[in-house]
């Protein structure tokens, strides 16, 4: 029981010496806690729904979000027939037709979520030179995840501290490594209004946004933390038995 | 199988039961756990969210005129969407009393009597039968000739002559407006 | 084939035919094993039953993924969202691998520990050792499957090593990379070694195991089986150990999956490979950081062998110096249990390996570069040099008479180095 102890905070060890191992400085995130942190967390279908209003009302303007089909968006609770008028909003192209020229046609809720522009020259084109990157899995492809998200959607300040320059057409954030990135800051009081009535902080448009993109990056994540619980509880129970079956089987050498 | 190993004989009987118990139980619980934990494995080459999506099709039939015939992609598969003439319409009910050898009556087989929707697919080994342009051979019965055994289908795509042994299947669908047909 | 009987007709017709049951039965029930293994023993069978989980998350997978530069990275996401369970899956892939190391670093800690390395078990040892160096060299050709940034990078970098080779260095790279550099021909040949590769795995297991059973396993106390007294048979002892060890791997296994999936991955590799952007920090999947560090300590060209050259010559000796392991540490003495000197060194070795481990995971800057250095000498120092010290000078406890004998170890022959220990069996 012993050695089992201390293999077990072997492996715990190792793990936690690789995350360390692995862990990235930077500045201090802020952490607003967020609906689906913990063992037992889940997404708050309100704050997804307010998060998608900020995403379709202010980012997708300039952000793709490539991974997302259109058809998902039913895991935040939008209803079919509101996800298939979002769908429309955008063209996309399709064809040829018999006539052998392209076309655009309105997006379908099986198309992917349709980007703002055609391809990644034009994006950058239309935003100085930088193309603002996809939303998808942002919430998971920096250090910090969405308490990183979080903190550089408030990061940005008016004028940078003393000594800092920001060149021309970037803008300031406390946050961003090297501190100067292409995107405007957006997050303001009263950015959007709540169709639900939820007053718009920029505290609460950053934590319902950033919910959104938690969820475009992890949309499994209810029914794993979920499915989680059930494996665990029948492990403990197996586990348990194959303990007591182990001790039964070797009282007599014991 | 073969006979396991002798072990220690416990001490009472009620420790050999305990032990039973404790043997069947556990087993149990493993094998129910291990046939349960195949499951994800299994269903994950069910078909995936992606290709359920795009399992039904809308056409936008207003262009199609009476006597012509589009063919659309549903689910992999050419569906034939045919506008039928009033000829052809009385050629397919008047078959009706004929021994077919797959009977059904036209009417079984349409919702709009105009409209005539059909899986592509002959019944036999999977070509893609001719008909669909005027031009196209037709076989006998003005409807659909398979060109690689020489099936017929009549003009509700019942097989008359020929080797498949099936009529042409009609798939779910359903006319979501007077210009609009989804199918599936 | 001797002692199989059976009543029942099928298993006899098929005995008579393919002798499987007889087999079964000698090497997996009756085979006699050492009656005082501890559950460090465990991880044996729990490394292959992670390598049986990693084949079939793995081959579901490989259903569904398309190993094509301008499609693998959105194979994978539709993995992640459409296909049924496909989270699943790909998250006992990804974090399957890292228990596999886990386990199996474990497992030769253990060796290293008990000295099961040593005669009559060097082959059994050799086999260990080529099984790590395929498993690491599917790890990193399944690392680049994903196709994010570190599976770009990590593959440029590691490649380009081989550049280091004198006289047919670049060469040998355009071979390997089927190109001017990691793209599609890459990853096309990278996705089918590894695929292959994990069966060659299992073979290599089943030799393993085979070379076990020859000499029978070793055991805490590191002295031979004696009498039958020794032992007990495999099964049910030992079976419902290892089930009840499997219980618990996977409970420790299943937290991290549905709880923690990406907490040994870089949140960079979540970005689709770029040619032209290299990320901040280039950094391998943990179980070969130590080797990274190694790799990077040296740093100066000696006459007309670049350092590249060096750490390239290094981080392949690191490895490759533990198939000398039974004759580099010459003690007669097989358990650290009996050798307190040992001891200590074993437990600084470990320091060591997970100092350097750290240190790889880091940038290359500062007092780390020099920290990095002396945890890589000191690796090969306690390799060549305090090993073959240790066996020539330390002072060794005294052994029990046997496994079965009673707990006080009076019984036993002279104390030091001249004490009986490496008697057959």
């Amino acid at each position: 029981m012993q050695k089992l102890i201390r293999t077990v905070l072997a492996a715990a060890f190792v793990a936690g010496a690789s995350q360390i191992a692995l862990a990235h400085e930077g500045p201090e995130l802020t952490s607003p806690g967020f609906s689906f942190d913990g063992v037992f967390g889940r997404y708050d279908q309100a704050a997804l729904k307010r998060g998608y209003q900020v995403f379709h009302d202010v980012c997708s303007n300039c952000h793709s979000l490539r991974f997302v089909a259109y058809r998902s968006l039913t895991g935040i609770g939008l209803t079919e027939d509101e996800v298939k008028t979002i769908a429309a909003e955008r063209e996309i192209q399709a064809g040829p037709n018999d006539e052998g020229q392209m076309f655009m046609r309105p997006g379908r809720a099986s198309d992917h979520y349709i980007p703002p522009f055609p391809n990644e020259k034009a994006a950058a084109a239309a935003n100085g030179g930088a193309a603002p990157p996809d939303l998808s899995l942002m919430a998971k492809a920096r250090a910090g995840g969405p308490d990183y998200v979080y903190s550089f959607l408030l990061g940005f300040e008016d004028a940078p501290p003393e000594g800092v320059t920001i060149p021309e057409g970037k803008f300031y954030n406390k946050i961003f490594p090297g501190h100067a990135v292409s995107m405007p800051p957006q997050v303001v009081d009263d950015l959007v209004t709540f169709a639900d009535g939820t007053k718009a902080t920029k505290e609460q448009i950053a934590h319902d946004v950033v919910t959104f993109l938690a969820w475009s990056a992890e949309p499994e994540l209810d029914v794993r933390k979920s499915l989680g619980l059930w494996v665990m509880g029948f492990l403990t129970v197996l586990t348990a038995l194959f303990y007591a079956l182990k001790r039964q089987i070797w009282k007599d050498i014991h | 199988m073969a006979d396991s190993a002798p072990h220690a004989q416990p001490a009472s009987m009620d420790g050999q039961t305990r032990r039973d118990f404790l043997l069947y139980a556990t087993t149990t619980v493993g094998v129910v756990g291990t046939a349960l934990s195949l499951w994800p494995f299994v269903h994950s080459m069910n078909p995936a969210a992606d290709t359920l999506a795009l399992s039904t099709t809308d056409v936008d039939i207003s262009a199609i005129q009476v006597g012509q015939a589009v063919t659309v992609l549903w689910r992999g598969k050419p569906v034939f969407v045919r506008r039928r003439t009033p000829e052809e319409i009385a050629s397919a009910t008047a078959a009706d009393g004929e021994s077919l050898r797959d009977p059904q009556k036209d009417a079984e087989r349409v919702q709009k009597p105009e409209w005539l929707i059909l899986v592509g697919v002959c019944t036999h080994l999977g070509c893609v039968p001719s008909g669909q342009k005027p031009t196209d051979p037709r076989g006998e019965f003005g409807g659909w000739f398979c060109p690689c055994h020489g099936s017929q289908y009549d003009t509700s795509g019942r097989i008359r002559k020929g080797p498949a042994p099936l009529n042409l299947e009609v798939p779910p669908y359903a006319f979501t407006s007077d210009t609009t047909l989804r199918i599936g | 084939m001797s002692g199989f009987k059976t009543n029942n007709k099928v298993v006899g017709w098929v005995e008579e035919r393919l002798p499987i049951f007889s087999m079964l039965q000698h090497s997996a029930v009756e085979y006699p094993t050492p009656k005082n293994l501890n559950y460090f023993w465990n991880f044996g069978s729990l490394a292959a039953f992670c390598l049986v989980m990693m084949i079939l998350t793995g081959l579901f997978l490989a259903m569904q993924y398309t190993p094509n530069t301008a499609m693998a990275f959105d194979s994978v996401e539709r993995i992640m969202r459409d296909v049924n369970y496909g989270w699943l899956l790909r998250y006992l892939h990804m974090n399957g691998a890292t228990m596999f190391f886990i386990l199996v670093y474990i497992h030769i800690l253990r060796g290293l520990y008990y000295g099961s390395y040593k005669a009559p078990r060097e082959v059994l040892w050799w086999i260990g050792i080529i099984i790590y160096l395929v498993m690491m060299g599917t790890a990193f050709m399944g690392y680049v499957l994903p196709w994010g940034q570190l599976s770009f990078w990590g593959a440029t970098v590691i490649t380009n090593l081989f550049s280091a080779i004198p006289v047919v260095g670049k060469y040998v790279v355009t071979l390997l990379w089927g190109g001017f550099s990691v793209d599609n021909p890459t990853l096309n040949r990278f996705f089918v070694l590894h695929f292959l590769l994990p069966f060659v795995i299992f073979g290599l297991v089943f030799v393993h195991v085979w070379a076990l059973h020859t000499v029978k396993s070793n055991n805490p106390l590191g002295i031979d089986i004696k009498t039958p007294q020794d032992t007990i048979p495999f099964h049910p002892y030992y079976t419902i150990k290892d089930l009840f060890g499997i219980g618990v791997f996977l409970m420790i296994y299943m937290v991290f999956v549905f709880w923690m999936p990406g907490a040994f991955a870089e949140p960079a590799n979540a970005i689709q490979a770029n040619p032209l952007v290299t990320p901040a920090h280039i950094v391998p999947e943990w179980y070969f950081l130590p080797f990274y560090a190694i790799l990077r300590s040296f740093t100066q060209d000696i006459f007309f062998i670049s350092a590249k050259l060096q750490g390239v010559i290094g981080m392949f000796s690191a490895i490759i110096l533990l198939l000398f392991l039974p004759w580099l540490d010459s003690s007669k003495v097989r358990s650290a249990k009996f050798r307190p000197l040992y001891k200590q060194f074993f437990w600084i070795f470990v320091a060591d390996c997970l100092v350097l481990g750290y240190v790889g995971g880091q940038p290359a800057e500062g007092v780390l570069v020099r920290i990095g250095q002396i945890a890589a000498a000191y690796y090969f120092f306690h390799l060549l040099v305090l090993l073959p010290l240790l066996g020539k000078f330390e002072k060794t406890k005294p052994l029990p008479a046997s496994i079965s004998a009673p707990v006080i170890r009076g019984g036993g022959a002279a104390a030091g180095a001249t004490a009986q220990p490496m008697e057959k069996a």
